[in-house]
């Protein structure tokens, strides 16, 4: 049996707004303010990204995000500890998913206490991760170097700790698109385009053609991210689909407006919302 | 028990396919495709006039006979890639991999490098070929090999400086990749070394593996015999295995990897992967990898720039765990007396990277039984690393 994932409330009022922030840039006190005004102008779910060292699907402008993050010394057991006070102490209700990389999760060893070097061949940080997610109040993980190929272990892990692990399909995805929908969890991530994340003049691809795929075999929600950062491209996304994802034009807007920033975002996650509210269902 | 790759791609639980999506099809093709030719004779006839009049194979088996007598022990061998055609075994893969790309119907090869022997070797494929090429060098590499730059220039490259991370290796594996997913449909990643996700490992490493073909071959008719221990480098692990193929089922031959251990494996400044890193999930591998607790990539050094990169390859790390091969640390110090040492004893300048592999032999040597044998690895010429080598001892030269 499959229980009702929280995710799915996302997609509850109409077309999903969803935007990213990393967590930590330019520093946890911003990213605290600023998740509260994305929330209270109308953001249906929230994507944190945990930092990583390395991003490789992220274009210069998330990238710049996670490295001066982790130069201020963010951690994973830091960005756990500030989830667990948004839920408890901020208010914050709408369900929330972290994206990150496969190695953060899988070589994550609870503050330290677990095996290092997963001798014991339990591969203790998916477990120990996606636990710590759970008890925090996270709600799903995105991993976007982690294919269908290889998401068994992580898979295992968010089902044993009650969280989705959401699944991407990409332009290329073609005959791949049924099989990765048929599994998927909370919702399906679509990549509007090749390449990384990063604001797009245009976005050619035929999402409605991958949507009708979908439908085919769930009606797990799907939401287009990558590429966007204009109103009008959210609702284009979204009129071919159940929500849109933005992140960079986010990023840029905190690097841009700095203590102002909650206010900034604030207003442009509301009028990214006024004009999915406009967008409607066509697939 | 040679070993192989499993479908998924694993050696033991080391390898995988760890990728955006979006490059799924692209290595699910790559695979069929290279399924395809390995077993086509006329690719494998055309790869074998490739390496004999381009590539200047094979590599001549060289009997160090001075450093042999020198050392009062074993008897040494080098296995000469510095021979090859642009100075390095990358030739091998790189030939091997732009042929199979123009039988797929690319017409553009990217790459990463380091050093810049990659990079070089992928510029002189392409230039061969007819092919676009461009190659991605971290920016602290691109001045600390200015030379290598302009080569690929003059072979009709575009080198992009990558400036993002650490600005050296892995930074351009992950900015190659970046590109790949932004442009798939004419182009193949022609990855340097024996990692990444399936079906890279196994591809460089049978492109590699004539280096221990040929070994083998050629030590038994120098010899009459088997080699009691064969040595070679490992930053990715792509002469390594490539030497130690053809002797893994020969259990009485020992496979040695030779790790940067940069200021030494105490220290942070080092690459040594095996003897300070752990299991992890990067670039397409299951594998390990020198990072910290929270699975952040640690930044990692050596005074090779081949070496200097924060993992190894899956079928490494599984000869590793399974005992088959075993991996020593070398430090910058030993290298450099190494390359040093060979200069002046064999006048031969070997790579900075292979003199890990020398420095091991030079510890190991003098303690064997005379009727022994050692073979050693040359991965490359040394000629590139005279200006680092000088500036080490405090000398400086413009190169």
């Amino acid at each position: 049996m499959i229980l009702m994932s929280k995710i799915q409330e996302a997609f509850a009022n109409g077309k999903a707004f969803i935007p990213f922030i990393t967590a930590g840039y330019p520093d946890i006190e911003t990213t605290r303010s600023v998740i509260k005004a994305m929330q209270e102008n109308g953001a249906d779910l929230i994507e944190i990204g945990i930092p990583f060292s390395d991003p490789t699907a992220e274009g210069p402008v998330i990238q710049t995000a996670n490295v001066a993050a982790l130069e201020r010394g963010i951690t994973t057991d830091q960005i756990f500890d500030f989830v667990r006070q948004l839920r408890e102490n901020d208010h914050i209700t709408v369900p929330m998913v972290f994206m990150t990389y496969a190695n953060v999760v899988y070589s994550y060893h609870e503050g330290g206490d677990a095996p290092a070097d997963g001798a014991d061949g339990k591969d203790l940080g998916c477990f120990g991760f996606c636990r710590r997610c759970a008890e925090a109040g996270i709600d799903g993980l995105i991993l976007p170097d982690v294919p269908y190929e290889e998401k068994g272990e992580f898979q295992e892990a968010c089902e044993k700790a009650g969280i989705d692990l959401i699944s991407l399909i990409a332009p290329t995805s073609e005959e791949r698109i049924q099989a990765i929908a048929a599994d998927a969890r909370g919702f399906i991530y679509i990549v509007s385009s090749l390449g990384v994340t990063g604001v797009r003049k245009t976005i050619t691809t035929d999402i409605g053609a991958i949507t009708r795929k979908i439908r085919s075999v769930t009606d797990v929600p799907c939401a287009v991210g990558f590429g966007i950062s204009t109103p009008e491209q959210a609702a284009a996304m979204a009129a071919q689909s159940d929500g849109a994802i933005v992140g960079s034009a986010i990023i840029r807007l905190i690097t841009q407006h700095g203590d102002n920033a909650p206010v900034e975002v604030g207003n442009y996650v509301r009028r990214m919302k006024d004009a999915l509210r406009s967008s409607y269902y066509t697939v | 028990m040679a070993t192989t790759a499993d479908a998924k791609g694993r050696f033991g639980r080391f390898g995988g396919q760890y990728i955006p999506e979006t490059l799924m099809n692209a290595v699910i093709e790559l695979d069929q495709a290279y399924t395809h030719f390995k077993h086509d004779p006329e690719f494998q006839s055309e790869l074998s006039t490739l390496f004999r009049e381009y590539a200047n194979r094979p590599s001549p088996l060289y009997y160090a006979e001075k450093m042999t007598q020198d050392l009062g022990g074993a008897k040494i061998y080098f296995k000469r890639e510095d021979l090859n055609f642009t100075g390095a075994h990358k030739i091998n893969n790189v030939l091997g991999q732009a042929l199979l790309a123009k039988k797929m119907g690319k017409t553009r090869l990217i790459a990463e490098t380091g050093a810049g022997q990659h990079g070089v070797a992928t510029a002189t494929a392409a230039a061969y070929f007819g092919m676009e090429c461009v190659v991605f060098m971290g920016k602290t590499d691109t001045e600390r090999q200015a030379l290598n730059v302009y080569k690929m220039k003059l072979l009709g490259a575009d080198v992009v400086p990558v400036t993002s991370g650490t600005a050296t290796l892995k930074d351009a594996v992950s900015e190659a990749f970046r590109e790949w997913t932004n442009r798939i449909a004419d182009t193949h990643y022609c990855l340097g070394s024996v990692m990444g996700p399936h079906p890279f490992p196994t591809i460089v490493r049978d492109f590699q593996a004539v280096i221990s073909r040929e070994a083998r071959a050629q030590i038994m008719e120098a010899e009459g015999r088997l080699p009691d221990a064969v040595l070679a480098c490992v930053g990715g692990g792509s002469n390594a295995i490539g030497s130690f193929y053809h002797f893994i089922d020969d259990e009485n031959v020992q496979l040695i990897g030779c790790e940067a251990a940069g200021r030494g494996i105490d220290t942070f400044e080092t690459a040594a992967t095996v003897s300070t890193g752990r299991l992890g999930v990067f670039h397409g591998m299951k594998s390990l990898f020198c990072q910290d607790e929270y699975g952040q990539i640690a930044p990692v050094y050596s005074i090779s720039a081949g070496l200097d990169y924060p993992g190894i390859g899956p079928e490494h790390a599984y000869l590793n765990e399974i005992h088959r091969a075993e991996y020593v640390p070398v430090t910058d110090e030993e290298a450099v007396q190494a390359f040093e040492y060979t200069s002046r004893t064999e006048g031969i300048i070997p790579a900075i990277e292979s003199s890990h592999a020398i420095a091991h032999a030079l510890k190991i040597a003098p303690a064997m039984k005379k009727d022994q044998i050692l073979i050693v690895t040359i991965s490359g010429r040394g000629d590139k690393d005279c200006a680092a080598v000088a500036r080490y001892r405090g000398a400086s030269i413009k190169d």
